[in-house]
């Protein structure tokens, strides 16, 4: 029973940088981002790749990591999303073009990694042991740095002014345009912080879960869960989503056979979405 | 009397523009039905491509239905998935005939979105399509983990080929075990996506057709007007997973078996694209769209490595959404060619005008 409530923190906070990033992009594009499984793939492999070809530092492969899928995202918004959401004229173009993006990223991916499973060694070895429960230090130390990760961002959106200009977008573009913030820098802004933040945590959790070119697609399922449980487009709401399915999947596993979890999580989705269409802290908007 | 010889001229050539446009239509049938089969009866591969094609192009004119009321829907893989099982289990178990266990398959994929549709088309937007691929993901769970009854990850492996039909001692459809069972699939393929196509065709010239389209527009406007929006987009998603649920029915046929992963979130996402490719405002949108994709696809396959062939085929949607927003079909005809149609209207009104 405690282990389960140490396993389903650790993952809850992980699942929150991933879901942090999604909900991010959508409050500030309205963009559902499909490629953001391959984001966290292609951070995985990057730090993997920093780490065991060149041989660096785990936290040299974590910043290459956040700033190449930083640049990813900026690339993304510039050559493809700014142009198709200023002519498109339909709401569905954005996001079939963010599924075009995932296959294009996933099929880089590709044939750059290959497909072979990839993980590196835990950063840090040993296990504690806290009243009876047994905490891998490798879990506690991607624990820590994702709950650093998380207060930053916070801050960040709440006390600096990119942050408060991110937010006054996501509130409202037009009347943000009004007061002379710059929307289209913004946007490439919202876009790179959220794909280094999902970066980030591909990085983190390289070394606890193995990263192949092909799981991207089930990375975005879990990612939809957690946004539609917390409500899409809401900080807290992420986060909270992210836990509650941190720890129900933990739950599952330790009681139950770990197909028949996922799918009781989503038969539970359905009915909540159904009584609750915005989720737990969203906006009742469609 | 001037007046009168105007309105006749008027008339005539409208109806000979009718019968212009339905001898069109009859010669693509024809075409399609009879002339292709013939051509390609030795070339199976061929034929194959095409069938495939016509069967993911009846189950992307759901997903286009659905479109057409405003929702994203990422569930149809759910519902061919649904429909194939319903078939495998239907012929393998009970050892029904394919005839009757086809049209079950698509009744009862549609009763199944019906049922669930009463709940998720409350949600719009992006939520409908997060839930709707949820949706996807959950039913190959559920097959996955259905014990023997499904028979788990590997699924149903021997399907039986579809038997004889006849109707009152009249043989519509021989055995297909002693045809040519590419030829035979082919036109159940054709057979179907042209029934499946005069449906969805005949529903969006219809009234109810554009009370879909004015779901999609603003549903509480709608609702003002007095349209009971809940039973129109039920209508709409049961159709949808009907188309679905046949379409899944055919490939666990004329694959010969089922298994969870045939149909996954990246199919649902596909049936979705073909119809956006294709373009979302025209009733054969999905139909360009999945032709156009499947065949690039194969040929693909067949020309470049294999690495290489999902690099191809993404950087081929990407520039389809960047080029053409409104799909392939918004793509016209040279400017020359139709400046001179517009002229020769132009004379025709003006010889109309001067009679009168």
């Amino acid at each position: 029973m405690e282990q389960v409530i140490v396993n389903g923190a650790i993952l809850g906070m992980n699942y929150a940088l991933i879901a942090l990033g999604l909900t991010l992009i959508f409050a500030i594009m309205g963009v559902l981002n499909f490629a953001h499984g391959q984001m966290y793939v292609l951070g995985g492999f990057i730090t993997y790749y920093v780490v065991t070809q060149l041989g660096l530092g785990f936290f040299v492969g974590l910043i290459a990591s956040v700033v190449v899928l930083g640049l990813v995202g900026l690339l993304f918004e510039r050559a493809f999303f700014r142009r198709v959401m200023r002519t498109a004229a339909r709401e569905e173009s954005t996001m079939l073009l963010a599924v075009g993006t995932a296959q294009l990223l996933e099929s880089v991916i590709l044939i750059v990694f290959r497909e072979k499973q990839r993980s590196i060694p835990a950063v840090v070895s040993g296990v504690y042991e806290v009243f009876g429960m047994y905490i891998p230090a490798g879990r506690a130390f991607v624990f820590g740095v994702a709950f650093v990760a998380l207060v930053t961002f916070i801050l960040f959106m709440q006390h600096t002014r990119p942050g408060r200009a991110l937010r006054a977008i996501a509130q409202d573009r037009e009347v943000s345009t009004l007061q002379g913030v710059n929307i289209d820098r913004y946007s490439a802004l919202g876009f790179a912080i959220g794909a280094g933040l999902t970066g980030l945590a591909g990085s983190l959790l390289v070394s606890i879960f193995a990263v192949n070119s092909g799981m991207g697609t089930s990375i975005s399922i879990k990612a939809f869960v957690m946004v539609m449980l917390g409500g899409a487009g809401v900080v807290s709401g992420a986060i909270a989503g992210a836990f509650v399915l941190g720890f129900s999947e933990a739950a599952g596993y330790a009681y139950i056979p770990g197909q028949v979890t996922y799918l009781l999580i989503f038969i539970a989705l359905i009915v909540f979405l159904a009584l609750r269409p915005h989720g737990i802290m969203g906006k009742p908007w469609g | 009397m001037t007046d009168r010889i105007a309105d006749v001229q008027a008339h005539e050539t409208n109806s000979t523009r009718a019968v212009i446009k339905w001898l069109v239509v009859a010669t693509m049938v024809a075409l399609y039905l009879i002339i292709i089969p013939i051509v390609f009866a030795d070339r199976l591969y061929v034929l194959r491509v095409l069938a495939t094609a016509s069967v993911l192009s009846l189950i992307s004119l759901g997903v286009w239905l659905t479109f057409s009321i405003g929702r994203i829907n990422l569930g149809q893989g759910g519902f061919a998935l649904i429909g194939g099982y319903t078939t495998a289990i239907l012929m393998t178990h009970w050892g029904i005939s394919y005839w009757l266990a086809l049209p079950a398959s698509g009744i009862l994929a549609a009763l199944f979105g019906i049922l669930l549709g009463l709940g998720i088309l409350r949600l719009r937007g992006v939520y409908f399509a997060m839930i709707t691929l949820s949706l996807t993901e959950a039913v190959r769970l559920a097959f996955l983990s259905g014990g023997s009854f499904t028979g788990g990850a590997p699924g149903i492996p021997v399907i039986p080929l579809p038997g004889p039909l006849s109707v009152l001692g009249l043989s519509i459809v021989p055995d297909f075990t002693r045809v040519n069972g590419h030829l035979a699939f082919y036109r159940l393929a054709a057979v179907l996506l042209i029934l499946g196509f005069g449906v969805v065709w005949r529903i969006s010239t219809s009234r109810v057709g554009w009370i879909f389209r004015s779901l999609q527009q603003n549903e509480d406007l709608s609702t003002s007007i007095g349209i009971n929006i809940t039973k129109y987009r039920v209508l709409a998603f049961g159709i949808c997973c009907f188309y679905g649920g046949i379409g899944g029915s055919y490939f666990a046929a004329a694959q010969q078996s089922i298994y969870p992963a045939v149909f996954g979130v990246s199919d649902s996402v596909f049936f979705a694209l073909y119809c956006f490719l294709g373009g979302l405002a025209y009733v054969v949108g999905p139909i360009v769209g999945a032709f156009v994709l499947f065949i690039c696809f194969e040929l693909l396959s067949a020309n470049v490595a294999q690495e290489y062939q999902q690099f191809a085929y993404a950087a081929i949607m990407i520039a389809i959404m960047l080029w053409l927003p409104d799909g392939i079909l918004s793509l016209r005809a040279p400017r020359w060619l139709v400046g001179r149609l517009r002229a020769g209207a132009t004379a025709v009104d003006a010889a109309q005008r001067t009679t009168r």
